[in-house]
């Protein structure tokens, strides 16, 4: 049945992969899971810091702020992303270094009116209370309310930061930075929050309790709906581990995150 | 030799034959062993009937998600069936052979449209000629049917055309012969004699409306309630899972295995009732197999 032919494909295979898995060069690799919303931002720095140092392999995973505090728990990952104003208890062994902050931008429709919104009107909004642009300034015409699923760390920080909201079960539900915006830009009618980085021109910014959301009023600490993204450790960083954390922290790192939309730590 | 190779070759699809049922029945397993636990310790009557679905509380009542999934299979059916069966029959009985023969692979291929692709034309065309015409938040019952409903066409269509061809050219012309007229002979004798065909052709698809997600999620908006009119925004059981299943730990991650657990009940019941449907109204003699 097994034609010489046919041995000798079975032979080179077999040896490519031996090569293959044997060769190559030693490399220290580390696996960075997390946060969505920062996804982005550590693979264009691994990228960076890779094309310096050829000998460090390193994975970037999404998976969600949540998946980021499981997988550093579990040493799945060795960095976790996790972007939430409080860390929940079971993150509490972790240790955790603030790597970048990021604004959660309230955003309408371009043809929306309305300019400002208080915190006490956004909580009334988001629960339900409040379903009639009019109640805000603008014109007479439902609110539609996006917002995002259930667990997102987007959602959970701007909960946490507003306070007492019990989302009304009217709300459209989105699962992801990328659709909520789509969704408002097409609706005139609709609100929603989103990470800073990805706003752009198709939705407007809404002002906080009279403050606009700029890299500038979040440095200066004066927008309130900002929230930091962590990295999580299990114990002290040390070789690979560390040699991330520190280029992301170095001015060049944080210069990257800046560029890209993000605000730098400190 | 010969006798031994022929013995071989049966045991051999015999074993692929129960790999692949075998992958099935795992995958039910774990589901069950997955959510059934949880669902016995809310209580089904807490989870099927409640309306209150806040996760990070602690409150599981996919009610609202149930009802959701039965609007939109329903109204994607109202929408696909009639629609399908009609193209069916035109493409059969009333077209010459060599238009079919271009038109039916053109609408199989539609079947291998991405489901994100119909979602994306629902967002961006769809859903706001809803709400400018119709009002409310456009992403909603009736757009989630639209597109289910477009999406099913295929199956229906490449299924209900199988059957209707698959009817004797007899059967017409004895038809025919007895002076019926072209359109007797269709409703009269053809589909009665393609029904379980064409049955089969519809639970198919009704199993597709239910299963689709991401169409879905895209045009149906996901709010978390009952909905009281086809311009409410709705999620479905598929919808539910496929949105926080990324984040979902602990109960939670428990809570979706069950909400598919109870999909997977909701499509068993609702092809047992096609089934029965049609055995009641046609007998169970089938003219096809």
């Amino acid at each position: 049945m097994f034609d010489s032919r046919k041995q000798w494909v079975v032979v080179v295979v077999c040896a490519a992969t031996v090569a293959w898995v044997g060769c190559g060069p030693k490399r220290a690799a580390i696996t960075v899971a997390g946060s969505t919303a920062f996804q982005p931002f550590a693979e264009k720095l691994a990228e960076e810091l890779m094309a310096k140092r050829p000998d460090l392999a390193i994975t970037v995973q999404g998976g969600g702020s949540a998946v980021g505090i499981q997988s550093a728990l579990s040493g799945a990952a060795q960095i976790g992303m996790a972007d939430l104003v409080e860390l929940p208890p079971e993150a509490k062994s972790l240790t955790s270094v603030v790597v970048a902050r990021d604004g959660v931008a309230m955003v309408v429709h371009p043809s929306n009116p309305v300019q400002n919104l208080t915190t006490d009107q956004i909580r009334g909004i988001f629960n339900g209370r409040i379903r009639n642009w009019k109640e805000v300034g603008g014109r007479d015409e439902p609110i539609t309310v996006v917002s995002r699923e259930a667990g997102s760390g987007t959602r959970t920080s701007f909960e946490q930061i507003i306070g007492g909201i019990r989302l009304t079960p009217d709300a459209v539900v989105q699962d992801s930075n990328g659709t909520i915006r789509e969704t408002v830009a097409n609706d005139a009618r609709a609100i929603g929050y989103l990470t800073h980085g990805v706003v752009n021109e198709k939705v407007k910014t809404l002002k906080v309790d009279g403050k606009e959301c700029t890299t500038e009023a979040i440095l200066a600490g004066e927008y309130k709906l900002v929230r930091p993204v962590f990295f999580l450790f299990k114990g002290a960083p040390q070789g690979a581990v560390k040699e991330f954390l520190d280029y992301v922290l170095s001015a060049e790192g944080q210069e990257i995150i800046k560029r890209n939309g993000l605000i730098p730590a400190k | 030799m010969k006798f031994n190779r022929e013995k071989l070759v049966e045991r051999l699809l015999l074993v692929v034959a129960l790999s692949a049922m075998a992958a099935l029945a795992l995958i039910a397993v774990f589901i069950f062993k997955e959510g059934v636990p949880f669902l016995l310790e809310v209580g089904p009557r807490q989870f099927l009937l409640s309306s209150d679905w806040r996760p990070q509380e602690g409150r599981f009542g996919v009610y609202p998600m149930i009802v959701a999934s039965l609007w939109v299979t329903l109204g994607a059916m109202l929408i696909g069936a009639p629609l399908g069966v009609a193209g069916a029959i035109f493409l059969n009985e009333f077209v010459p052979r060599w238009v079919m023969r271009i038109i039916k692979p053109t609408i199989e291929l539609l079947a291998g449209i991405p489901s994100v692709v119909f979602g994306f034309i629902g967002v961006v065309v769809l859903a706001p000629l809803i709400r400018a015409h119709l009002g409310g938040p456009g992403l909603s019952v009736l757009a989630g049917a639209v597109v289910l409903g477009i999406m099913v066409l295929p199956t229906v269509i490449s299924i209900s055309t199988d059957a209707i061809s698959a009817v004797p050219n007899s059967y017409r012309e004895g038809a025919l012969a007895l002076g019926a007229t072209r359109w007797q002979a269709v409703h009269m004798v053809v589909l009665k004699a393609a029904r379980s065909g064409i049955v089969a052709s519809l639970i198919l698809a009704m199993g597709r409306a239910v299963g689709e997600t991401m169409a879905v999620i895209m045009v149906a908006g996901n709010a978390v309630k009952v909905p009281h009119s086809v311009l409410d925004s709705v999620r479905t059981l598929t919808a539910n899972i496929a949105l926080e299943m990324g984040y979902a730990t602990g109960k939670h991650r428990e809570a979706l295995f069950a909400t598919g657990v109870v999909l997977f009940v909701v499509v068993m019941i609702l092809n047992s009732i096609a089934t029965a449907a049609v055995r009641r109204r046609f007998g169970t003699k089938g003219t096809r197999k």
